[in-house]
């Protein structure tokens, strides 16, 4: 039996007084897809952006490949800045609103951190990062700069400069929330792609319909803690009253925006 | 006309010479202050409140004293503890440290102009903090601070005219000494009054092109 990829016990996070994770464990085989769903403020992005330490827990325990951290700040297994820099390099995030760098090329972006971290000869990162670009569809726009590009561009750009470091894991933090509705599609069908190919992936989302087909397991937070957990089947079946309550309302809004979008149109005809 | 013609070739070389100097002091000035400025400006982010008080207490003290005093503290003050400069030298450091300070504040200035997302993506890739400030977030910087920054260097070259005070012979006291001769203070200062202003002007059009130049980039 292989070890987990990822396992962690008893997150613990405040931001002062406000006590934004409860103890949350959780243990990723490596190929699991991974959807974190729950109502904004339940705590699931400080979750995700705990696994690379953006925001290191105040306590708990933490394996990942060869590195085992106790966050206990008194702890001898408390992370060392190397240790961190040697998780993030090979657990790679991708941000609501992209974070591309805007004073370099697309190229750029994408071959900076495996040529300074990893070491690779810039011909090769070249390549590569073509070959990436490609692969998502922006191989014309290598030279551009970001602010040329559209948000869902810009998104795939960002993915392609984490797929870059050939992550063994990918965090993705409501990568499509920023996103211009019509643009939502291209990087989603990306991120499906990458699932299918056996990329471990773990995600913070809204969209209730790729965590039910793509992902191979659900995640619901509620304050601070998983109050549901299981295959997708659960956003159909729901066990708790507090999923059931946050699926309906957020099937609610759709059907709410959906009429308001169809009620607009038959304005526009009549 | 002719008195020009005479006049030029009598002074001509003494002042090119000056502004030689004017030119030198400029330039090692601006490296002087970039050193203390970005570090001043980096110092006042540390997470340690003691480096962040040295940081602040510097840019306290010399924003509010006058530059003035500040290159006679270091060429007439410092040497009751042995430390003898040459004028030169005390007016490099002095205006260096004098203009570090305003830098810091306009550095300061452009840090907090860039989002945390930018130094956020780099962390979660595995750069070290000062990698990801030294490639992500100053070159990012640079380009928003570059028309401040500007303004700080030629208010530094015009301020190597203080330096006439301790005795570098740059332009101003250059011109004190001929109008001592000469009795012709008006031509004299009107002359040197040029000479600053194609210093000044070719520094103005070298930042217009570095501004383009950027701009064309993004």
């Amino acid at each position: 039996m292989t070890p987990p990829l990822l396992s962690l016990r008893e997150i613990r996070k405040s931001f002062g007084e406000n006590e934004v994770l409860k103890g949350v464990s959780l243990t990723v085989d490596a190929g699991e897809v991974v959807s974190i769903i729950g109502a904004s403020g339940s705590g699931k992005s400080t979750f995700l952006r705990s696994i690379n330490a953006l925001e290191v827990p105040q306590s708990g325990f933490m394996n990942f490949e060869d590195l085992s951290f106790d966050f206990r700040p008194e702890s001898r297994f408390f992370p060392t800045a190397a240790q961190l820099q040697s998780l993030r390099t090979r657990a790679g995030m991708v941000f609501q609103s992209y974070h591309l760098w805007p004073h370099m090329t697309v190229l750029e972006n994408v071959i900076h951190a495996p040529i300074r971290l990893l070491r690779i000869p810039r011909k090769q990162a070249i390549e590569e990062a073509d070959a990436l670009l490609s692969r998502i569809g922006l191989y014309e726009k290598r030279g551009s700069y970001p602010s040329r590009l559209s948000g869902g561009q810009q998104q795939r750009v960002a993915i392609a400069r984490a797929l870059a470091m050939k992550p063994r894991l990918m965090l993705f933090d409501e990568v499509t929330s920023a996103l211009d509705p019509e643009l939502v599609h291209e990087v989603l069908v990306l991120m499906a792609s990458l699932a299918s190919e056996g990329m471990t992936m773990l995600l913070v989302t809204h969209e209730i319909a790729f965590a039910r087909d793509v992902s191979s397991r659900v995640l619901f937070f509620d304050q601070g803690v998983i109050a549901e957990a299981g295959p997708p089947d659960i956003l159909r079946h729901p066990e708790s009253d507090r999923l059931k309550q946050f699926l309906h309302r957020i099937l609610h809004n759709e059907v709410v925006q959906a009429s308001a979008a169809l009620s607009t149109q038959e304005g526009r005809l009549s | 006309m002719t008195f020009v013609l005479e006049e030029f070739q009598l002074y001509g070389p003494g002042f090119l010479q000056a502004a030689w100097t004017v030119f030198a002091l400029t330039i090692l000035t601006i490296v002087v202050s970039w050193a203390c400025g970005l570090l001043a400006a980096l110092a006042q982010r540390s997470r340690l409140k003691s480096v962040r008080a040295v940081a602040g207490f510097y840019i306290w003290f010399i924003r509010g004293t006058p530059t003035l005093i500040q290159i006679f503290i270091i060429y007439f003050g410092l040497p009751q503890f042995g430390i003898r400069l040459s004028p030169f030298t005390a007016g490099v450091l002095a205006l260096g440290i004098n203009s570090g300070a305003y830098i810091a504040e306009i550095v300061r200035g452009g840090l907090t102009a860039i989002p945390s997302g930018q130094s956020e993506s780099a962390l979660a890739l595995g750069f070290s903090r000062s990698e990801t400030m030294r490639t992500i977030i100053l070159p990012q910087v640079f380009r928003i601070i570059l028309p401040a920054v500007t303004n700080e260097a030629i208010s530094t070259l015009k301020n190597t005219s203080l330096l006439s005070t301790i005795t570098v012979v740059e332009l101003t006291l250059y011109a004190q000494t001929l109008i001592a001769a000469t009795f012709r203070p008006f031509e004299f200062y009107i002359a040197v009054a040029v000479i600053y202003l194609v210093l000044t002007t070719v520094l103005t059009l070298l930042a217009s092109w570095l501004e383009r130049h950027y701009a064309r980039l993004s």
